[in-house]
């Protein structure tokens, strides 16, 4: 694309940035696999509409299959609100074994299912990142947060221009430690939270309201 | 595997990588790997590449045969000037990346300047 044609093509995006206040964004949740996407999504979405998404499992990969939520309305505490479609992705991993599956308790069987579903749903939250505004990047704050998969949706949310939001997940939890994925990726918003306890949970929302409004 | 045993390290310097398609990177990776090769890139892949290559691997993992790829790269922390922001050209530097099969590669720590790997003795 020419300077001239790629410039007006980012003027012509601002103006809609601009103009195009309290439309729908379409916002994905994604992470590695048990970071907590899925808590998260049932989360936001018990909260402002009644209802959830998803099931969770201490077994990697419990989401294998993207669920979109459309029209979840959040409001923030100066009374404006956002509209949005949230999209719970596969956890993203650049390996899935069958045999961690049995190591969880999975007969082969299964565990082999399992593991081809995991790899296409894997598949299915790359293809979604394209027809994404905005991801909120889940994270599990008793790891290390330097993994390849959160480099990568960083890198791309970075290398398109488009919001993003890091959510420390578990901070419930004794060892967890949000202080270095602030340190990991000082350049972006993070905000602490226990999606399966609530704690935090308010700070998340004024800050979803904020960043994708 | 080469007469000596042991595990085949490649390191693939910056100019090769320049010379080189996307797709044409990522089937190297990948071939590489498969073949139990560890790469070592000395100028990485882009953001948008890093992703092909998870959604590449995903197609060819094999139960019994291949698991995946360990692969590890130093995050970018290059902030964009104003005229990379209006024109959306971010000035995104890719940095050494490490690639190699699940099976043989894992990493110890990882942190902005350092990768540190252990390498299956098998």
């Amino acid at each position: 694309m020419g300077v001239f044609k790629r410039f007006k093509s980012n003027l012509s995006s601002l103006v809609n940035k601009l103009f195009k206040k309290g439309g729908v964004r379409r916002i994905g949740i994604y992470g590695p696999p048990n970071a907590g996407k899925t808590t998260l999504a049932n989360r936001i979405v018990r909260d402002w509409s009644g209802d959830v998404m998803g099931s969770v499992s201490h077994i990697e990969h419990e989401t294998r299959r993207a669920r979109r939520r459309e029209g979840v309305v959040i409001t923030s505490s100066n009374g404006s609100s956002i509209t949005l479609d949230i999209v719970d992705t596969p956890g993203l991993a650049t390996k899935i074994d069958f045999h961690d599956f049995m190591k969880k308790g999975l007969e082969e069987e299964e565990a082999r299912r399992r593991a081809k579903e995991a790899t296409e749903g894997v598949i299915e939250a790359v293809k979604w990142l394209e027809d994404l505004e905005g991801v909120i990047l889940v994270m599990d704050a008793t790891e290390d947060p330097f993994t390849q998969v959160n480099v990568t949706v960083i890198g791309n949310m970075e290398a398109r221009n488009l919001p993003l939001l890091i959510v420390a997940n578990k901070v419930d939890l004794e060892n967890a430690t949000p202080a270095a994925i602030k340190g990991a990726f000082p350049q972006h918003p993070m905000v602490s939270i226990s999606a399966l306890e609530g704690l935090n949970i308010d700070t998340l929302y004024e800050e979803i309201a904020k960043r994708f409004g | 595997m080469n007469a000596m045993d042991g595990i085949q390290l490649d390191l693939i310097s910056e100019s090769k990588m320049a010379t080189m398609t996307s797709m044409e990177k990522i089937r190297m990776i990948l071939d590489g790997v498969q073949e139990g090769k560890i790469l070592v890139l000395e100028s990485g892949l882009t953001p948008s590449e890093q992703m092909k290559l998870i959604e590449m691997t995903m197609t060819e993992i094999t139960p019994d045969e291949f698991s995946g790829i360990e692969i590890e790269t130093y995050p970018s922390n290059k902030r964009p000037g104003f005229l990379s922001r209006i024109l959306k050209k971010r000035s995104i530097l890719t940095r050494l990346t490490v690639v190699g099969p699940a099976d043989k590669i894992k990493t110890v720590i990882k942190n902005k300047d350092l990768i540190s790997t252990i390498l299956a003795s098998e």
